[in-house]
């Protein structure tokens, strides 16, 4: 029945209780609030590191922080193992996003050393606005490919099979870069189709391919060889393909120019441009 | 009846409200911790342009994620209800062994972070999930990519707060009159309609409206289980994340609606707990 609990001595007022149990309440939300909303932000946190400042001499020390286009994930990845081994007091901190939205977060501050983009229009964003230092320099090339699920179960050939019925397609929204692209590869080939989703980049759009919930997408040729045996490619003709350029520049805000300059260099140079081949990229 | 109930919990004769005079370095902290809530918002309205306001606001794109944000955010606390309500009185009155683990299941989704419940939602209701499989080989249903994937996400996150709320209002209730009832005769079902639910409406709204708000502001399980597309699975959310990358300006006005839409929620929380008092029966 009720509560075991001993009578209660003359208590205050139904409202004052009230008052309380609404105080409590108010509390939880808004710790709860406060938890939610972490969890929300946490896809497009960026990989923080405290901005190391170096006495920089000739040689690499400290942190390099590098914000990168998504579609440069795995190579980047060797590249900074390799550039790390090369130069041990160095270490290179990854942020991989949308271009998009990396040059978003540059333009408010974010702490990045190295921002290499997807594509020139997002480049030319963090140039307008002041945040890279020098000009930026094209140290990669990609290609388009339609990604479709192993075995292409829907038997995609080309770009126009991307609008039959019953073809769940993918792409990201017209500021990212592969977005863009995909959007000019289909103008080219006059399909129109409608996307179920625009996903925050193209390796979301990958994520949506192999594991089965999207059909289809255009994405960059590395990005089929990254995916391995998960995911198909289906080539895009050279005539209605587009060539995505790919600028990198140190950022006027860097707290670490030298290394990130020699971070440039590096990916620049023939031990970087080995590792960005090996992944797909084409030469500058 | 609600004299007994309440006053099981209000013993305590001396109450921490009214006025007191505060220790210095409560006063210093407590404001510290205020401006620390008050100034992002400040920072909002500096950045907001507030010239475009309007037409920002009634730009087709914000207003169809504010429509879709409106829909989903009601159809998920509507489910919330309907299967929330029954969960928290199963919580609260049947004894069952597991109970503990049941209800720490049923409100895991609250502490997760959204984006692994979206992943979670994933791989049972993909279209390559345990249960969403079946559905999409035998039925061609998808949730993926669709409305009700929306709806689902936030359902999935926002339910759990009116468990909680509803619960323990039934656990604060006085059983007295409700087995008065039964003595003379009412059935279990009328007893709990006449006489429980009134008695805890006031925890029903509460959980009801958080619920809402969360879901209302739901984003990381959206976006990963539903996708993004405008109009159909784009809600204010992640109309918000998006539009930072493209249109800043725009951005800033949709959390600026939504911050003023939650304000006022919980403005009319609070005068629902404070100012009107819980409904009585009498």
């Amino acid at each position: 029945m009720a509560d075991p609990t001993p009578p209660p001595p003359p208590g205050p007022t139904r409202n004052t209780t009230t008052r309380r149990r609404g105080a409590v309440l108010l509390l939880l939300l808004a710790v709860l609030g406060f938890v939610a909303g972490c969890g929300s932000d946490s896809d497009s946190s960026t990989g923080s590191t405290s901005p190391a400042t170096t006495e920089a001499a000739a040689n690499v020390t400290g942190t390099i922080t590098v914000f990168a286009a998504a579609s440069l994930t795995a190579a980047f990845q060797e590249a900074a193992e390799a550039f790390q081994e090369a130069n041990p007091d160095a270490e290179v901190t990854l942020n991989f996003a949308a271009s998009s939205a990396l040059a978003q977060q540059i333009d408010e501050g974010a702490p990045a050393d190295v921002f290499a983009s997807a594509d020139e229009a997002n480049m030319t964003k963090v140039v307008d606005a002041g945040n890279l230092a020098g000009e930026p320099e094209i140290f990669a090339t990609n290609s388009l490919e339609i990604i479709v699920e192993p075995g292409n179960p829907k038997g995609i050939t080309g770009v126009a099979g991307l609008a039959g019925s019953g073809v769940i397609y993918v792409t990201t929204a017209p500021e990212v870069p592969i977005g863009k692209y995909a959007a000019l590869v289909l103008e080219k080939a006059n399909v129109t189709v409608t996307p179920a989703s625009l996903e925050a980049d193209v390796k979301a759009v990958v994520t949506k391919v192999t594991s089965g919930e999207a059909d289809a997408g255009i994405v960059y040729a590395t990005d089929v060889t990254a995916a391995g045996d998960k995911a198909d490619g289906v080539t895009i003709p050279a005539d209605i393909n587009v060539i995505a350029k790919y600028p990198v520049g140190v950022t006027k805000e860097a707290a670490n120019p030298q290394a990130a300059q020699a971070w440039l260099e590096f990916i620049t140079g023939s031990e970087g441009q080995a590792i960005l081949a090996k992944y797909g990229f084409g030469a500058a | 009846m609600t004299q007994g109930g309440r006053s099981i919990r209000s013993r305590s004769a001396r109450r921490s409200t009214g006025t007191d005079r505060p220790p210095w370095p409560f006063v210093v902290l407590a404001a510290l911790a205020v401006a620390f809530f008050a100034l992002p918002f400040l920072g909002l309205l500096w950045r907001l342009p507030w010239g475009d306001l309007w037409g920002l606001l009634t730009e087709e794109s914000s207003l169809q994620a504010l429509r879709l944000s409106l829909v989903c955010s009601l159809a998920a606390t509507a489910i919330s209800i309907v299967l929330g309500v029954p969960l928290a009185w199963i919580l609260a009155r049947v004894g069952f062994p597991g109970r503990g683990l049941v209800r720490a299941l049923c409100i895991l989704s609250m502490v997760l972070p959204p984006v692994v419940g979206g992943v979670a939602l994933f791989a049972a209701f993909g279209r390559r999930g345990l249960v969403g499989g079946p559905l999409y080989d035998w039925f061609g249903i998808r949730m993926t990519f669709t409305t009700l994937g929306v709806v689902m996400a936030e359902t999935f996150v926002s339910m759990p707060f009116l468990v909680l709320s509803v619960e323990a209002g039934l656990r604060g209730l006085d059983r007295r009159p409700e087995d008065a009832a039964r003595t003379l005769g009412a059935s279990r079902w009328y007893t709990f309609r006449r006489v429980t639910l009134p008695a805890v409406r006031p925890a029903l709204i509460a959980g009801a409206v958080l619920a809402w708000a969360r879901a209302l502001g739901e984003f990381g399980a959206t976006i990963t289980f539903a996708g993004n597309l405008p109009g159909r699975t784009q809600t204010m959310p992640l109309a918000v994340y998006l539009a930072l990358e493209s249109d800043t300006g725009q951005a800033l006005v949709l959390s600026f609606v939504l911050i003023v839409v939650s304000f006022v929620v919980l403005l009319a929380l609070r005068d629902r707990w404070l100012g009107g008092g819980p409904t009585t029966v009498g």
